[in-house]
């Protein structure tokens, strides 16, 4: 329980400490925000009464306390190009962001895991090095490429090549703006809306889990406790299931939590070239338009997802993994 | 040690062989093309022309030419300059900091390392990307600024290894020997501790190529990074994007060209990293 605290107030002096900076790299960036509200047409002295209104005229500790108190408050402040709170705008964009990357994270997994563990048994072999340079293709290529390539594909492709219509897929956005659908036809549009995106997604995710489960695998497979599990004649299966994946457990668990923040960022690009209004068009769109207070928002919560998610990733290792029991 | 070396090892030299091709490549053809490959021409005649065609005036196109006429090999190897003298610049430089800041954290230690970790962590807590974005969309864009905007948001990963690394090699007896012979600590640590601490830096520096090469090139893709006219891979998919319906290679070969650099850098960097397991 004390341990619990301990790492609770950790995360939220990091918190602090990563809210700070951003604050203050932001301020130390050239270029001025109320330059871009005001009409190019405005006067010297319109820009300085649109900064004094935002409060941007004020020395910089002020608006940092300002920002700050805030924050403590839950108050996250209002947007300058958008006049509305940052709370509002956030909560829109989130969900988005979070179902597009919850999804593909699962998937990620899931493939990501298959792929490595199955490659790891067959090591050495032509499939293997085949895979191996197959996930580290896929794992290096840019996801608004990927993302690119699909849509050339499966959008104007399949109208080109005659595909059946269940392969022809929707390119842009989260639903068809002239449907009027509702219920379950209008939940079937949005999935359809999501195919593309989630394979950009977990292809290039998969691909990273693939190359680092067959690095453990391999690596646990050499172990002496496998080598003992074979020699008192356990089937190979149960060789897998009882040694291998329950040792591989742990270090799944951390990249996990390290994959969590990650997949959420990950999706900016996605969410620019098939335009989601997720957090990650948000967030571009907001440092384009200098919308510090979306842009401090953001990073926000941003480093409050990574910093939870290393927390949760100590707090779960110690049930999976007796060694780390204190 | 491991019973994948041999592949390994083959894998790693057709990585280097294709690399190296590709810098004597980014070197030549810029030098030999026959017209200006950041000039346009007349282009109506010549834009989107398929790959493998020659133009209305005979030029023959290996892989076509953009919305400019402009011939797209010509100016994916002038790119290839830039990306691949970015990546390694921005994950030489964000290695290097990291090495200065481990190193000196780990020998002063006190407040000099809990503040530079705490800094470190405070960075690492922010999904890189993000903070990339936040620091390229807010200064004027160009290749040196994208240099130090990855050095800037590369160097703690690094950091942290050294500083591990440091704090193992300082325990040796040769390290408490150079002491007891009087030698000064800058020297002690430049001379006997540092130079046995570098090993998984280089692996790490290695491996950050690949992804240096695909950050630029997001930022050039989202118009924060290498400003047109000049080339880099990440603009001309950018380009490429709006006539991926008439002209699918133009967004698509640039692509494949990252995806060849970023794998091979990667096979490097893990054969790199198997050698020194």
């Amino acid at each position: 329980m004390r341990l619990l605290l301990r790492r609770l107030l950790d995360a939220l002096v990091l918190l602090w400490l990563v809210v700070t900076l951003t604050f203050l790299l932001l301020r130390a960036a050239p270029g001025d925000p109320a330059a871009l509200l005001v009409p190019p047409t405005a006067t010297a002295a319109d820009a300085a009464r649109a900064r004094a209104r935002l409060g941007l005229d004020r020395p910089l500790w002020v608006q940092y306390a300002r920002w700050a108190g805030g924050l403590l408050k839950g108050d996250l402040g209002e947007s300058f190009a958008q006049h509305r709170p940052v709370a509002e705008l956030l909560e829109r964009a989130l969900p988005v962001s979070l179902g597009l990357g919850l999804s593909s994270l699962a998937l990620t997994f899931l493939f990501g895991i298959a792929i490595g563990t199955a490659q790891a048994a067959r090591r050495g072999t032509t499939t293997d090095t085949a895979l191996t340079i197959f996930t580290t293709s896929v794992y290096a290529a840019p996801s608004y490429w990927l993302a690119l390539a699909l849509v050339a594909c499966f959008t104007y492709g399949a109208a080109r090549w005659g595909f059946p219509q269940a392969m022809r897929l929707p390119a842009f956005g989260v639903r068809d703006p002239a449907s009027t659908a509702t219920g379950f036809a209008a939940t079937a549009d949005v999935l359809r809306h999501a195919i593309l995106p989630v394979i950009t997604l977990t292809a290039i995710g998969a691909a990273g889990i693939a190359r680092y489960t067959r690095t453990i695998a391999a690596d646990l497979l050499r172990a002496d406790f496998v080598r003992t599990a074979r020699a008192k004649g356990l089937p190979p299966r149960s060789v897998y299931v009882r040694h291998v994946v329950t040792n591989a457990l742990p270090s799944l668990i951390v990249l996990f939590a390290l994959a969590l923040p990650g997949v959420l960022a990950g999706s900016v690009f996605v969410e620019v070239v098939f335009a989601w209004p997720g957090m990650g068009r948000l967030m571009v769109d907001s440092i384009f338009a200098r919308d510090y207070p979306v842009v401090m928002g953001a990073a926000t919560i941003y480093a409050a997802l990574v910093i939870l998610a290393n927390l949760a990733g100590d707090l779960v290792l110690p049930l999976v993994d007796p060694r780390r029991r204190a | 040690m491991t019973i994948f070396q041999p592949t390994v090892r083959r894998r790693a030299r057709g990585a280097l062989a294709v690399l190296v091709a590709l810098v004597v490549a980014a070197i030549v053809v810029p030098m030999l093309a026959p017209t200006d490959p950041r000039a346009i021409g007349n282009v109506l005649a010549l834009r989107f022309i398929p790959p493998f065609t020659s133009d209305p005036s005979g030029h023959w196109h290996l892989l076509g030419t953009d919305a400019f006429g402009r011939d797209l090999f010509t100016r994916m190897m002038l790119a290839a300059r830039i990306s691949l003298l970015v990546g390694f610049a921005g994950s030489l430089f964000a290695g290097m900091a990291g090495i200065a800041v481990g190193a000196v954290a780990a020998w002063a230690g006190g407040i000099v390392d809990r503040v530079a970790m705490a800094v470190s962590d405070a960075l690492l807590a922010i999904p890189r990307l993000v903070l990339l974005l936040v620091a390229a969309a807010l200064w004027p864009p160009g290749a040196v600024m994208v240099v130090l905007i990855l050095m800037f948001t590369g160097w703690m990963g690094v950091a942290r290894l050294v500083r591990a690394e440091v704090l193992g090699v300082r325990t040796h007896a040769y390290v408490e020997a150079a002491h007891a012979l009087g030698a000064r600590q800058r020297r002690v640590l430049w001379r006997h501790v540092l130079p046995n601490a570098l090993g998984p830096a280089i692996v790490a520096i290695t491996l950050g190529v690949g992804s240096a090469i695909l950050l630029e090139s997001g930022l050039s893709f989202l118009g924060l990074g290498i400003q047109p006219p000049n080339p880099s891979w990440g603009n001309m998919i950018a380009d490429g994007r709006e006539a991926i319906v008439m002209a699918p290679w133009a967004a698509l070969a640039p692509g494949l060209a990252l995806i060849a650099t970023v794998t091979c850098c990667t096979l490097l960097g893990d054969a790199l990293s198997d050698a020194g397991a």
